[in-house]
């Protein structure tokens, strides 16, 4: 099951600063189980959408090789107090979460 | 002006198609997964990795700006910053060059979103952290060297 993810968007002069923590394992397939010394099947977010009242503005694609509990910041001039913000995330198991958040 | 302003809502309307596809349950999330950059992400080597996200010969530039550390303690959480001051952004891709997938993520922007991207990757072993920025259809690059200490007492 998909955990929760957390947004964060303030204003800093005309710039949305918005910030988001996935919570995801992050496997990336290579890593060995201590326990058994069998390889941990890879499980990794692959894409990540973001949108500004509707439209868009990001597009990730991402590997296992971003760190678990994916953080991602990005900034969006433009946007004011008030935009509501969306993210989506996909992985390679055909889970998915979607997130929204209002820029305060 | 104008043409960067055709180009900026054109981008925006494209992805937005998507995002609507995938609202509406046209696209299922394998489909829609389909776009994910397979030979980038499963590519050995730095420059196979930047021929699959099509940036064969990228121009050293100065106006990426990665922050990092000089000395991450822990491999597997190191804060990335990439901040591309190049006009007409489009995309920062991150890769880590001796990572056995070197290849770490791309970010492709629009809509207002600015030339800036923070995460946190992982590192197998110290190695150059390269963004490769996409603007105007050339592309641009810039490289960080992070040490990786596997003991954790730092250095």
């Amino acid at each position: 099951m998909a955990q929760p993810m957390r947004i964060r968007a303030t204003m800093a002069g005309d710039v949305a600063d918005v910030k988001v923590l996935m919570n995801h394992p992050m496997e990336t397939g290579t890593r060995k189980d201590a326990k058994t010394g069998q390889l941990v099947p890879a499980h990794f977010i692959q894409e990540i959408t973001a949108t500004v009242n509707g439209v868009a503005v990001l597009n990730a694609n991402i590997g296992g090789a971003v760190s678990k509990n994916p953080y991602l910041g990005f900034k969006v001039k433009g946007a004011k107090a008030g935009d509501k913000v969306v993210v989506n995330w996909a992985d390679n198991k055909g889970d998915k979460n979607t997130e929204e958040a209002t820029i305060s | 002006m104008n043409a960067l302003r055709r180009n900026v809502l054109k981008s925006a309307a494209g992805a937005s198609a998507v995002a609507v596809a995938v609202a509406a349950g046209l696209l299922k999330p394998t489909q829609a997964m389909a776009a994910w950059n397979k030979t980038a992400f499963e590519a050995k080597n730095v420059v196979d990795a930047m021929k699959g996200i099509g940036a064969t010969n990228p121009a050293d530039s100065k106006d990426i700006i990665i922050k990092a550390p000089d000395i991450a303690e822990n491999g597997a959480v190191v804060p990335v910053e990439v901040t591309s001051r190049i006009a007409g952004t489009s995309s920062i891709a991150i890769l880590a060059e001796k990572n056995a997938q070197p290849m770490i993520g791309e970010f492709n922007l629009s809509g207002g979103a600015e030339g800036f991207i923070s995460t946190r990757i992982k590192m197998g072993q110290t190695s150059l952290v390269r963004a490769v920025v996409s603007a105007g259809g050339k592309t641009y690059t810039a490289a960080k060297e992070v040490k990786v200490t596997i003991g954790g007492c730092g250095g």
